[in-house]
């Protein structure tokens, strides 16, 4: 590099530099040496209204897996769970799940209506609510198929593919129980339809009780406008929940006296036991962890000595209460420390220290929450679902940490 | 340029409220009331009772084409799927079997949910174009398909939700809390057996390469 101001020099240096390390450089580093960053100037204000991630963190992005749906439009992508830090997803990096695609939606052409059994419907723009009460919560939200290719053994071999349909957000929005008093809820009125105004016109059915208890419609994810991706300009928050009923572009809500039965719960998002019999309305996502450091993607690879063991823990009924790693397949388990704050129907960090001496591990977290609820195992589920109930697989999930410390997604006996 | 004295006096004068006279006001005036017309542009929701279904009629003869022409590039001419796209038909007494097969026939409660969706969401990528006799003509046509009715029976507003679905009676609302209720937190020697590895994900390779 000759001119000390050409930036674009700078930039090119940067990305070949990370490309070297990628490809993992021969040349050793030499981090003591005269570096470009320390001698030449860098970007100045104006260079990046909107901010990114360094171009060194470009492998921390979302992924799909090709072969789970027809398309990529009607589908899902996943979390990079290994990499965060924290129990906060950032905003670019939250999975997407559509049905219709990601709708780009004009907030100055959209409505929110609240309309059936109701003493005065009513409809809202983006502005008028954002006039109204606000909160501010943290809550994660979980595909009810997070780890749903699990069901017949080990096949995705990395947690962002067996638990990345997960992510954790601090939303802001009204409390739905602000919106249905203004709208003066009838006595009949116990169920409510979400419904959005994408190309899937997603509906669920939800319950009254749920929707006065803690349901938000919110405009902010940690911070700042939703994404696109995430319903901008408003989605349904329901905390604890699948995330399927969390619906996006929302556009209307019907009071009614009973259930709709719309696709999203009855073909889809109901879970077929071996008897042939299927559970609908299973709304809850039940106790869940996995560790994300070791992983697949974090391996120990020839570095014995000192490590933390990480991982999240979340409970759609409330607050994870502990989480227990086993280290031998689940025969013996040492309780972890909980890294706070710790809120109800949020993602939990948990971590444990320890000394690695290249033995083999089967590696495991169960999480139980504030209601006694204990994370089961893969047997204990399918002694009661069978292996073809997709959704709502909360089992214990097994990492094998090799002798070189090589990581791979197993299951056990 | 400042503000003299008088103006500093008269403007606190106007915008202050103590705390003790201050009263926190209850909202008001906010969102418009919904106009009937308003509502029955999006209103075109159906359950199972058959409330919302709009007037209309159709058969399985009406539908056929309709079903070739824009609905079988993904679904197949006789709802049987085509490559990963979703399977209408078939798959009945399939349920408990290795691999089910979950179709409009084998699995669905309600027929309220099959003209519910497709006036809603189908065809893919081009939703909400299709008009209701359409719908009832499509439906017809998927349910014929699925032995439910007959090729020339016509469906409309007043006999569609009548329909009895064969699987209907599988259904039931979650019992986790009772059936799944784990409570037990053993902490040592919690296995009896051996411990052994039955499947690991990289034997069968399917996980997406960078």
């Amino acid at each position: 590099m000759t001119n000390a101001l050409n930036r674009r020099g700078f930039l090119a240096a940067g990305a070949a530099s990370a490309g070297a390390l990628a490809a993992g450089s021969a040349k050793a580093a030499n981090p003591f040496e005269p570096k470009e960053w320390g001698q030449y100037l860098g970007a100045g204000v104006d260079d990046e209204p909107y901010g990114t991630p360094s171009e060194f963190e470009a492998h921390v992005v979302r992924r799909n897996v090709p072969w789970l749906t027809a398309d990529s439009v009607s589908s899902i992508n996943f979390t990079p769970l290994a990499d965060l830090e924290g129990f906060i997803t950032p905003n670019g990096l939250h999975f997407e799940r559509h049905h219709g695609g990601r709708a780009i939606v004009d907030p100055a052409e959209h409505r929110l209506m609240i309309h059936g059994l109701v003493d005065k419907p009513l409809v809202f723009s983006l502005e008028d609510l954002k006039r109204l009460p606000s909160v501010s919560r943290f809550y994660f939200i979980e595909c009810a198929a997070n780890g749903g290719m699990e069901w017949r053994g080990a096949q995705l071999n990395g947690c962002q593919f067996t638990h990345g349909m997960v992510s954790c957000c601090q939303y802001t929005g009204v409390k739905l129980s602000t919106l249905m008093e203004m709208v003066g809820v009838k006595p009949n009125g116990k169920w409510v339809l979400a419904e959005g105004a994408d190309a899937a016109g997603m509906n669920r059915s939800i319950p009254m009780e749920k929707i006065m208890d803690d349901c938000m419609i919110a405009w902010a994810q940690n911070g700042e406008a939703l994404r696109p991706a995430q319903g901008y300009p408003m989605r349904l928050i329901v905390p604890g929940f699948e995330g399927n009923m969390w619906v996006k572009w929302i556009r209307r809500l019907e009071i009614g006296d009973m259930p709709w039965f719309a696709r999203e719960e009855t073909s889809k998002y109901t879970d077929l036991l071996e008897d042939g019999r299927a559970r609908m309305f299973t709304w809850v996502q039940d106790c869940n962890s996995v560790i994300t450091r070791p992983s697949p993607e974090k391996p120990w690879l020839d570095r014995r000595g000192f490590h933390m063991i990480s991982g999240l823990a979340w409970s759609g009924r409330g607050a994870v209460k502990g989480v227990d790693i086993s280290l031998d397949g689940g025969n013996n388990w040492i309780p972890a420390d909980l890294e706070g704050p710790v809120m109800p129907k949020c993602l939990t960090r948990f971590s444990l220290p320890f000394e690695w001496q290249g033995q083999e591990m089967l590696i495991q977290s169960r999480a139980y929450d504030d209601t006694g609820y204990v994370q089961p195992t893969f047997a204990q589920n399918r002694s009661v679902r069978g292996v073809n109930s997709i959704y709502h697989n909360n089992s214990v999930h097994t990492w094998h940490i090799k002798p070189d410390g090589g990581v791979e997604n197993v299951q056990l006996v | 340029m400042t503000l003299g004295l008088t103006g500093l006096l008269a403007l606190g004068l106007a915008t202050s409220v103590l705390a003790q006279d201050y009263q926190r006001p209850s909202i008001s005036g906010i969102g418009a009331v919904a106009q009937p017309e308003q509502i029955a542009a999006w209103d075109i929701d159906v359950r199972p009772d058959g409330l919302g279904l709009p007037v209309g009629k159709g058969t399985a003869e009406d539908g056929e084409a309709l079903f070739a022409d824009r609905c079988a590039m993904c679904h197949g001419d006789f709802g049987e799927g085509v490559g990963r796209w979703p399977v209408l038909t078939g798959g009945h007494g399939s349920l408990t079997e290795e691999r089910p097969e979950k179709t409009v026939g084998s699995y669905w409660p309600y027929t309220s949910t099959l003209f519910d969706y497709i006036y809603r969401a189908m065809p893919y990528g081009d939703a909400k174009t299709l008009s209701p006799d359409e719908v009832y003509a499509l439906s017809a046509y998927i349910l014929a398909e699925n032995q439910i009715v007959e090729y020339d029976q016509e469906l409309n507003q007043d006999n569609f939700a009548q329909i009895e679905m064969p699987n209907r009676a599988n259904f039931f609302a979650d019992d986790r809390a009772v059936s799944e209720a784990y409570s037990e937190r053993c902490m040592s020697g919690c296995k009896a057996e051996d411990i052994n590895i039955v499947s690991a994900a990289p034997e069968l390779d399917v996980t997406p390469e960078e």
